[in-house]
């Protein structure tokens, strides 16, 4: 499987969908991301990996804007998607929230019915002007979370009453049924098992096709399968960015190699 | 002499607790290692001669009444009680109880003076009884507990044991008050519906409980239809949740959601402060403040408006509810997840939607909850509606009206002349234990839904 999406992953030559310019966060006194500048391309799979507390969240979250919900939070710099800076005044961080898809370390579903959860995005943003369209997409988006066959007879019941891993999934397919053309993902394969790992790598490498996607990992393996380009970062800092490959056989900053080797982190 | 047992006991409970402490030390000076520390063992006299002496008294204080009333009824000269009514007997008791304490009026006859001698020296005999009694029993109870001071005795799980019990007990005197309060309901209700049909209590449409004081008075046989009394609380109780369920939760959503930390810091207090107003003051505000309004604004429309209204009442009780959704409201939203919020707000769900859509359905289990014990509270209130509403029960359903409530009724059926066994004292009791069971069935509603709302996220 690994070598295919090798093949593939040379084949793509794509344009900047993302740049970040000297992007510094903090939180009350902390610093928490220091002077970041990164390029990340369009219909790609980019992966942030670090040790714990280096910032990769916190990172994610100032694309789409979330750190604008944390009292303390202030985030500097300028960070443009398609050219356009989101921190202009025109820019309505909720308009901006349905283009940029996020998904959580911990599967959150709404305590409502699995239907209602897949529809609650394309309800708010009308993207469904039927019922029937409605159900199109709730159905698609389902199938495209690799779950629709889990729960296509129990589309009624509570999504809290799925497993962690069919949670996860259902909060995948919820994230990707409002058609964000990006899609953030902060560890979402920590509370799932080997098989729906698997799974939910493979929707990944799917969803890349149509979408960026940068996936926030503690796993290494993860990274190398399902990510064509990976950053490191480390204390706030990004220490190194550059394709995936590279970055794993071939670091040149001394701290990405320790902590790829296991020896900081 | 009361004071002097509770003084011995005091005393008592302090030497005991040195003696086994200084002896526990000699032990541990002597080289052995004890198996619990020597506080248990002071504290296991302690409390073996605290606890039963002080149950002891307290027994005593309750019972020496009745227990000397009766010696004193059987040592009076044969036949002076026969062929008189309890209440009859109960006069002679206290005109010898007055005797005894030195109000003598008029010229008693001599029997009753010599009863309330005997009174005065029974008491007299009970009180140093008491004395010896306790004296009696801290010291064999001190002896008792010392000699189980030894190396490997365990005072710690004997103290634990004790406080455990103690414990145990204190839970249960809940249970017992209620099942107490319930009893002494259904007893006096049994009695009420011996003189009342149930069914014309239950359905009777016409509240008139007035009865003839004397036997030759001519007045109308008291009615005691409940009907409109509980259709008046049922009016009160809806104006105030209308008024108490919006401005609380919106009040509550504000705080929560959108309030900044400054406003939050002066709005939160004033709500605690309205939930510790008396409930007289808020009946002042009703009629100095809400009744005139509600009759000038009538008034200006032509309407012909009572001057004690249900609305007056209902409003101002409302009032006094808003702290209490609000504070309910408040945590039910506190307690949904943060990250549902951020889920939907990821989704590019407006902070309103987020509100309406998500954090209001996960919390409404819990403000259900709140809104069913403050329905409570105002089906229980009374000092407003004595206040703002009056006294007469109509039947009625109009707000401009006045009315009255079933817990008013209850208190002006027990003031004054009374006697406890007229329909019109017994009424009140039944009216309590409809009051009871109604207040009953929604708070278990309550706490279902509440526990139910903890379930979800645990
Ligand atoms: N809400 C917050 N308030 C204050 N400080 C925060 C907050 N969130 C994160 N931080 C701080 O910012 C720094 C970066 O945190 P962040 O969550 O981005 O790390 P991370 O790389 O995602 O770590 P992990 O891999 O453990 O998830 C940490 O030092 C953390 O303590
Ligand atoms: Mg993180």
């Amino acid at each position: 499987m690994n070598d295919m999406r090798k093949i593939e992953r040379d084949v793509k030559m794509t344009d900047t969908k993302i740049t970040a310019r000297n992007v510094n966060v903090h939180y009350g006194d902390t610093h928490a991301i220091k002077d970041v500048n990164v390029d990340i391309a369009d219909k790609t799979v980019t992966a942030f990996i670090g040790p714990s507390g280096c910032g990769k969240s916190t990172f994610l979250r100032c694309l789409n804007r979330m750190n604008d919900t944390i009292d303390v939070c202030r985030v500097q710099g300028d960070i443009r998607i398609d050219g356009k800076d989101i921190h202009d005044k025109s820019v309505d961080p909720v308009q901006l929230r349905a283009h940029v898809g996020m998904v959580f370390q911990k599967p959150n579903p709404f305590p409502k019915s699995i239907y209602d959860n897949i529809a609650y995005g394309p309800r708010i943003h009308g993207l469904a002007k039927s019922k029937a369209e409605l159900d199109e997409i709730v159905e698609k988006a389902l199938r495209r979370g690799a779950i629709w066959d889990e729960v296509k007879d129990r589309l009624t019941q509570s999504g809290t009453g799925l497993s962690g891993g069919q949670q996860q999934r259902l909060c995948i397919a919820r994230a990707i049924a409002t058609e964000p053309d990006i899609l953030l993902m902060d560890e979402p394969c920590s509370a799932l098992d080997p098989i729906a790992t698997a799974q939910v790598e493979e929707l990944i490498d799917e969803l890349h096709r149509d979408y960026s996607v940068i996936i926030v990992t503690h796993s290494m393996q993860q990274a190398a399968r399902v990510s064509q380009k990976t950053a490191f970062f480390h204390l706030g800092n990004l220490v190194e960015f550059g394709d995936t490959d590279q970055i794993f056989t071939d670091p040149k900053d001394p701290r990405t190699e320790s902590y790829i080797t296991g020896r900081i982190g | 002499m009361t004071l002097l047992a509770f003084l011995i006991l005091f005393c008592a409970v302090m030497i005991g607790y040195m003696l086994n402490l200084r002896a526990a030390r000699a032990i541990r000076a002597g080289g052995t290692r004890l198996h619990s520390l020597d506080g248990f063992h002071g504290g296991f006299s302690a409390l073996v001669t605290l606890v039963p002496t002080f149950f002891i008294i307290l027994f005593w204080m309750m019972f020496q009444g009745t227990v000397i009333q009766s010696l004193v009824k059987a040592g009076l000269p044969a036949g002076t009680l026969e062929g008189l009514g309890t209440g009859e007997v109960q006069l002679i008791m206290s005109e010898i109880r007055s005797i005894a304490g030195g109000r003598i009026f008029g010229t008693p006859e001599d029997w009753k003076l010599e009863a309330a001698d005997r009174l005065v020296s029974l008491r007299a005999t009970s009180s140093i009884l008491l004395v010896v009694v306790t004296v009696i029993m801290t010291a064999v109870l001190i002896l008792l507990s010392r000699k189980t001071v030894a190396a490997e005795f365990r005072a710690r799980q004997g103290v634990e044991k004790i406080i455990l019990s103690l414990m145990i007990g204190c839970a249960t005197v809940a249970i017992f008050v209620t099942v107490g309060i319930v009893g002494s309901l259904m007893f006096e209700t049994y009695r009420f519906f011996e003189m009342v049909p149930i069914a014309d209590f239950l359905f009777g449409t016409t509240w008139e409980p007035q009865i003839p004081i004397r036997e030759d008075q001519i007045a109308a046989e008291g009615a005691f239809g409940m009907v409109p009394v509980f259709l008046g609380t049922l009016v009160i109780a809806t104006i105030a949740m209308i008024i108490a369920t919006p401005i609380g939760l919106f009040s509550a959503i504000y705080l929560h959601e959108f309030a900044s930390d400054r406003a939050r810091a002066y709005i939160k207090p004033l709500l605690e402060i309205l939930a510790g107003v008396p409930t007289v003051v808020y009946g002042f505000f009703a009629i100095l403040v809400i009744a005139p309004a509600i009759r000038s604004f009538g008034t200006d429309l032509g309407l012909p408006i009572a001057p004690n209204t249900a609305l007056a009442a209902g409003v101002v009780m409302g009032i006094m509810l808003v702290p209490f959704i609000s504070s309910f409201a408040d945590d039910a939203l506190a307690a949904v997840p943060h990250s549902l919020r951020d889920g939907s707000l990821a989704l590019g769900a407006t902070q309103a939607e987020t509100i309406s859509k998500v954090l209001f359905p996960a919390a409404i289990p819990g403000i259900v909850g709140g809104i069913l014990l403050a329905v409570s509270r105002a089906i229980g209130e009374t000092m407003i509606v004595v206040m703002a509403a009056g006294l007469i029960a109509k039947m009625t359903i109009n707000p401009l009206d006045s009315v009255t409530t079933v817990t008013v009724q209850i208190v002006t059926l027990l003031i004054g002349d009374t006697a406890f066994d007229s329909p019109k004292t017994l009424a009140a009791f039944a009216l309590g234990m409809v009051l009871f069971l109604m207040t009953l069935v929604i708070n278990i509603f309550a706490l279902r839904i509440v526990r139910k709302y903890r379930e979800i996220y645990d």
